[in-house]
């Protein structure tokens, strides 16, 4: 799929840069676009390896694991197909509160642990569950607390207020991850009337 | 509403103290700590040049050519009717596909538009409140092997689209 879009943005770039005889421009924006992307990556380093280490510290200091406790119950009410004490719901708390703190390096394999896990449950089935799906929908719509990219490249733009979208992001991703939650909800019902 | 971005400026100060109090009162290493976990950052940022590189050059391609700017007048009247941007609309279409490719868009937008202009604000929301549908779905099952998805596909994109609706909405009540 990104392949696809990938080759067509460069396909349609060249045909309408033919049509409208800005051939120049184009070539000009291959050679400008590497450079920016290069540049934009220096300007990263900076506060991505600023937060990595912070979070480290984070993580050994425990706050990640305390932060794991405060949510245990919301889990255990989003995956009600887990039975108590199974290692699941341990790694699904692992991969949220990961997420919670744009550790996404951290998260990925607590969720694929997750799954593993889940799918045992499911009786080792090719077919996704209800908990795998409601994982999934958790995980695409990640709740994340500091999203520091997006701070680092307004700093490398010189914004006045890197950070002034901390706050409208939590709120907007507060909102896709309630919605994919009710969303996954009312699929499974919908789900369980199909099937009888 | 001054006292949302006034709030905004104290969340990471607030907790990097958080972290720091904790880890010296559980008598962690800080110091080498920071610096081992710093390390990964240095290697992400190197690990991302590769993809941005690539998808940099191709939007670039394409808004150079034309080719955006046609879509944009487009679409413009019937998005604006919604109070959509049109600018923001390449962005919000590759979002669920490709994180790099969105992180890609995303620098584009904030470079032409400027990072503190309406449509650089809406950008960065969107960048960081939903993730890349495709790639969770595609890393997660299969990983394990899952090959009949369900609702899964369906549930990631609409939770796209609300991030993506709440999104234009709050930055609208935030900031305009």
């Amino acid at each position: 799929m990104v392949n696809i879009i990938w080759v067509s943005l460069f396909l349609i770039g060249f045909v309408f840069a033919a049509i409208q005889g800005n051939m120049d421009l184009v070539n000009e924006a291959i050679f400008s676009g590497a450079k920016e992307a290069v540049a934009i990556c220096i300007g990263l380093i900076s506060v991505l390896t600023f937060w990595l280490g912070m979070m480290r510290i984070a993580e050994k200091a425990g706050i990640i694991n305390g932060v794991s406790k405060i949510m245990s119950p919301f889990v255990k009410i989003l995956f009600p197909d887990i039975p108590k004490g199974h290692p699941a719901l341990g790694y699904i708390i692992s991969n949220m509160s990961a997420n919670l703190f744009g550790l996404g390096n951290a998260a990925t394999p607590m969720g694929i642990k997750a799954m593993k896990e889940l799918k045992v449950l499911n009786g080792n089935k090719e077919e996704a569950s209800r908990s795998m799906i409601t994982l999934l929908a958790i995980n695409t719509a990640s709740i994340t607390l500091i999203p520091t990219t997006v701070i680092a490249l307004r700093i490398e733009y010189n914004s006045v207020g890197p950070t002034e979208i901390v706050f409208t992001t939590i709120l907007a991703t507060t909102c896709s991850t309630i919605g994919a939650i009710i969303i996954d909800r009312y699929f499974h019902f919908r789900r369980l009337k199909k099937g009888g | 509403m001054n006292w949302i971005t006034n709030f905004s400026i104290w969340i990471i100060p607030s907790i990097i103290l958080l972290i720091l109090l904790t880890a010296t009162w559980k008598k962690v290493a800080t110091y080498e700590m920071f610096v081992e976990g710093a390390k990964e950052g240095v290697e992400m940022s190197f690990g991302i040049i590769p993809y941005l590189v690539g998808m940099l050059v191709s939007i670039k391609v394409f808004r150079e050519s034309g080719a955006m700017d046609f879509i944009i007048e487009t679409l413009s009247p019937v998005l604006s009717m919604f109070y959509i941007p049109a600018e923001i609309l390449p962005l919000a279409l590759i979002r669920p596909l490709s994180g790099n490719g969105a992180l890609g868009m995303t620098s584009d937008l904030i470079a032409t538009y400027g990072p503190d202009s309406f449509i650089g604000r809406l950008a960065s929301t969107m960048q960081g409140s939903t993730d890349t549908t495709f790639y969770v779905l595609t890393v997660y099952f299969g990983a394990v092997g899952i090959k009949k998805m369900g609702d899964a596909l369906k549930v990631g994109l609409a939770a796209d689209v609300i991030g993506i609706i709440a999104s234009i909405i709050i930055v609208r009540l935030v900031f305009l």
